[in-house]
């Protein structure tokens, strides 16, 4: 099984996926005075502003919220917490620009809420203040609605896991409960809230589709202007090194609070804290609580769609919405079974041989799920152009034929993309399920008289099905909701369902993009309901 | 000095604690045995506060901490736990958590109160080290100087050693007696395992269904059982059918024995309580008794025999007295005085 051939060739495909990073890293190495002197004199220090002040601020909010809501469904018995306690994943399946211009259907001059305003105290244009959804505070509220659940799955395991008798050493030491809280339980889940908070944060700063909608110039505005606009790629590539080391930042936040995380929860295991009974008006205004980011997150945006979508529903027999789904579902489907393709290689090379020249490039090309998708799509389309453009001049010297972009143009870039990008959600859930099998289970079976063939397909296959499915399904919705990458690297004239989704809204056309956007939430429900069955048969298995 | 009186526990409408009243005097280290769901933990945990009596109550040098619908709050009692999974913070040192309850005290005294108790479990070099940075034995240790820092009137034990290695458990038990002791700790510890219970009690309470069965040192739990449960929990033991005669006297299949309480009266039909080491070997002896099993235990070895009657008793002989399975073997029985219980 060690071949030779098959950890090298499972090498250079690493090697291959780690490219990008390494191209927009590198892109540091030529300085660009002028354009850098041009960016200092006028927006640089805007994009540095916002992109940290949404980041902090979707950090900050979300912790909170999702701290709350953790703690609340941790250690409260109250009516409807077990229906609530899976409702709270909803948003997740929200992706923030969609709530976006949701939002902004909902809140602008002409809609329900400052209609219904209007008409109940007589009010016309002028009157009143209303606040602005569409600016930076409304962006942070946007996104840290459908990030929350990072912190509140986090969060809530880590109070779970709290042993019971934490609070009762609190007590027996001269505490009350409530002082146990801020001494004890929260410091105690803090690196659980702070790996959920680098998390959002993290989405924050890729996040393209939302600030873009609502005029707020971030690093992500700024590397599609630098692109597109300035047709500078090289000053594009660099933005996108310097937001890197933000993500990085975040990273190292992120995989240091998950080492401690581990030492944390070492040894705990023994009592399930108790939850505290609370009956009556007290229970049913806990459960109102709970609904609250429910209802903002998920229900007010899912109902705002639905509404728009049931006006335009002649739209969803029309060949343009059938080839979008077309589109989409194969580009997803391709990508996935790449994507995991790939991740079962990487996992079984790591698992026979885990030898340095292994290890490394499996681990830079997992990197991707930090960066944000306009960092991959730069570069993907720096190496792949260049490439296009050697092979174009080698031809025609050659053959005296010019090929064109081969490549760059092409699906190829975009699935190239997807596959560095989602190449950790598989290669997460691949390596969870190859964990199970321990190397004596091979053992075993092969003492038992299985050859090196049939323990693969008696004792490893029937193991892996579920987290390959799982992983194939990750990626497949994920590809789906993707936006960045896919408005920069898509072929001219092919359409997805999130490019076409947000189209239509940039162009002020919000009923027409809600049927696919409404498709888009839909499919991503699936993820989100298997997430929330194996959470709960996770905690089963603690108990 | 901690005294319950008639206590008892329900959860709903299932009571498992009835009418429980002990003693513990200062200083003294009591012990709570008794098999799981006897109720053990249930009865510390009220002592603690965690739990409510229903009836009865928990009074501590002379006040009154839990009656039925009057309570003093956990953080009120001076009270110190040590715990089963021991509830060590993670997100503190070993000096922090032994300082944790010391909030009141100013800082140069807390820092003097936790080297002194470093020393004394024996970690005078560990406070500045993290909970996962210790072995288990170590942050039993530290549990305890948490638990001892704030001067409680009375420590609780929950298994405190359950959660350990077998070797470490006897030493740990012995050291932590000596601490209590030496700064004349009134203690109270649950525990399932008799041989943790005799090393660190003066005062052993056995417990089954939620009942106090006895309450006395660990030589009366073994010597003077006074039921049967006490005596078939306690040690290794086989019952022997007796009768008593005319003159008071007991009849066995191993003997005539004289009652050391005249309890029994003539013609009532009795059991006699028989240890291992009651029944001594002697190739002398009238009586035999047929090896059955045997195990070895290093410098005795116990034998299951069975008499003529095919009753068995245990008999625990020097090591060197090796027989074989089926041979017989002859015995006696030496009581110096006679645990009897009414036939069933």
């Amino acid at each position: 099984m060690t071949s030779p051939l098959f950890s090298r060739t499972t090498t250079l495909f690493a090697l291959l996926l780690a490219v990008p990073v390494l191209v927009v890293l590198g892109s540091l190495l030529t300085p660009q005075p002028e354009l850098w002197a041009h960016l200092l004199d006028t927006v640089l220090a805007d994009y540095v502003r916002n992109s940290l002040v949404l980041a902090l601020g979707v950090g900050l909010c979300s912790a909170a919220i999702g701290t709350l809501m953790a703690w609340t469904v941790a250690r409260y018995q109250f009516i409807g917490r077990a229906v609530v306690q899976w409702l709270l994943l909803l948003p997740m399946a929200v992706p923030a620009y969609i709530m976006a211009y949701s939002y902004t259907g909902l809140l602008d001059f002409a809609g329900p809420v400052q209609s219904q305003l209007r008409l109940w105290f007589d009010w016309s244009y002028g009157d009143y203040y209303f606040p602005e959804i569409r600016s930076l505070p409304g962006a942070i509220l946007m996104l840290s609605l459908v990030l929350y659940p990072y912190v509140y799955m986090l969060a809530r395991t880590a109070f779970r896991q709290q042993s019971g008798s934490l609070l009762e050493a609190s007590r027996t030491l001269g505490y009350t409960p409530r002082q146990h809280f801020w001494l004890v339980a929260l410091p105690v889940a803090r690196p659980a809230i702070l790996t959920g908070a680098a998390l959002a944060m993290m989405e924050a700063l890729a996040d393209y589709g939302t600030v873009q909608y609502f005029g707020v110039t971030t690093f992500t505005t700024g590397i599609f202007r630098t692109w597109f606009g300035m047709g500078n790629q090289l000053g594009a590539a660099q933005l996108s090194a310097l937001l890197c080391s933000f993500v990085l930042l975040l990273l190292y936040l992120e995989q240091w609070s998950r080492r401690k995380l581990k030492f944390y929860q070492q040894g705990q295991k023994q009592q399930e804290p108790s939850r505290q009974s609370i009956h009556g008006l007290a229970g049913f205004s806990l459960l109102l609580l709970c609904l609250l980011p429910v209802m903002f997150g998920f229900l007010l945006p899912a109902l705002q769609l639905v509404g728009w979508a049931v006006e335009r529903l002649d739209q969803l027999w029309s060949a343009d919405f059938m080839q979008l789904l077309l589109n989409s579902f194969s580009l997803a489907a391709l990508t996935a079974l790449v994507t995991a393709s790939l991740a079962l290689c990487f996992a079984y090379a790591k698992r026979l041989s885990g030898h340095w020249s292994l290890v490394l490039p499996v681990r830079l090309a997992a990197m991707g799920y930090a960066l944000p998708g306009t960092v991959i799509a730069i570069g993907v389309m720096i190496p792949l152009a260049a490439l296009d453009n050697s092979i174009d001049l080698w031809a025609e010297q050659q053959f005296g034929i010019r090929t064109g972009l081969l490549l760059s143009g092409t699906l190829v870039a975009l699935v190239l993309a997807y596959t560095v990008r989602f190449m950790a959600v598989a290669l997460h859930s691949v390596e969870a399920g190859l964990m199970q099998i321990t190397p004596s289970m091979d053992n075993a079976a092969r003492s038992l008289g299985e050859s090196p063939v049939g323990v693969l397909k008696r004792v490893h296959l029937p193991l892996l099905k579920a987290s390959v499915l799982s992983a194939l399904l990750l990626v497949f919705v994920d590809v789906l909701k993707e936006l960045p990458a896919t408005l920069l690297l898509r072929p001219f004239n092919f359409n997805t369902l999130s490019v076409r989704s947000y189209e239509l809204a940039s162009d002020e056309r919000l009923a027409d993009a809600a049927l696919p956007a409404l498709a888009i939430v839909l499919i991503g429900l699936i993820p989100v309901i298997l997430l929330s069955r194996a959470l709960d048969s996770s905690n089963r298995g603690a108990q | 000095m901690l005294v319950l009186q008639q206590v008892s526990i329900a959860y709903g409408q299932a009571t498992v604690v009835k009418d429980v009243s002990l003693t513990l005097q200062q200083g003294q280290i009591g012990c709570l045995l008794g098999p799981s769901g006897c109720g053990k933990t249930s009865l510390l945990r009220a002592i603690a506060g965690f739990e409510p009596v229903q009836t009865g109550s928990v009074v501590l040098a002379g006040s009154s901490l839990s009656e039925p619908g009057n309570m003093v709050n956990p953080e009120q009692r001076r009270i110190g736990m040590v715990f089963q999974d021991f509830a060590l913070f993670p997100h503190l040192t070993v000096a922090q958590n032994i300082a944790f309850g010391l909030k009141k005290k100013p800082k140069a005294q807390q820092q003097q109160i936790v080297d002194e108790l470093l020393a004394v479990v024996g970690l005078p070099t560990l406070g500045d080290r993290y909970v996962h940075q210790l072995s288990g034995g170590q942050q039993q240790r530290v549990a305890l100087a948490r638990a001892l820092a704030p001067e409680p009137d009375v420590l609780l034990l929950d298994e405190p050693f359950s959660g350990l290695d077998a070797d470490l458990r006897e030493a740990l038990a012995q050291d932590i007696r000596a601490i209590l002791k030496q700064r004349g700790i009134s203690a109270l510890m649950v525990t399932h395992d008799q041989f943790e219970a005799f090393a660190m009690a003066d005062q052993i309470g056995v417990m089954q269904h939620g009942k106090l069965q006895q309450w006395g040192s660990a030589y009366e739990l073994y010597h003077q059982p006074a039921n049967r449960f006490v005596a078939d929990f306690v040690g290794h033991g086989a019952l022997l059918k007796g009768e008593v005669l005319a003159d008071e006297k007991v009849y066995t299949a191993l003997g005539v024995f004289a009652q050391t309480q005249s309890n029994f009266t003539a013609g009532v039909a009795v059991d006699l309580l028989v240890r291992p080491d009651d029944i001594v070997h002697d190739d002398q002896s009238g009586f035999t008794a047929k090896v059955v099993s045997k195990s070895f235990r290093g410098s005795h070895i116990l034998y299951s025999l069975e008499l003529e009657g095919a009753e068995q008793v245990y008999c625990l002989a020097p090591s060197h007295h090796n027989h074989q399975l089926h041979s017989r073997i002859g015995i006696k029985l030496e009581l110096d005085h006679l645990v009897l219980f009414q036939r069933l």
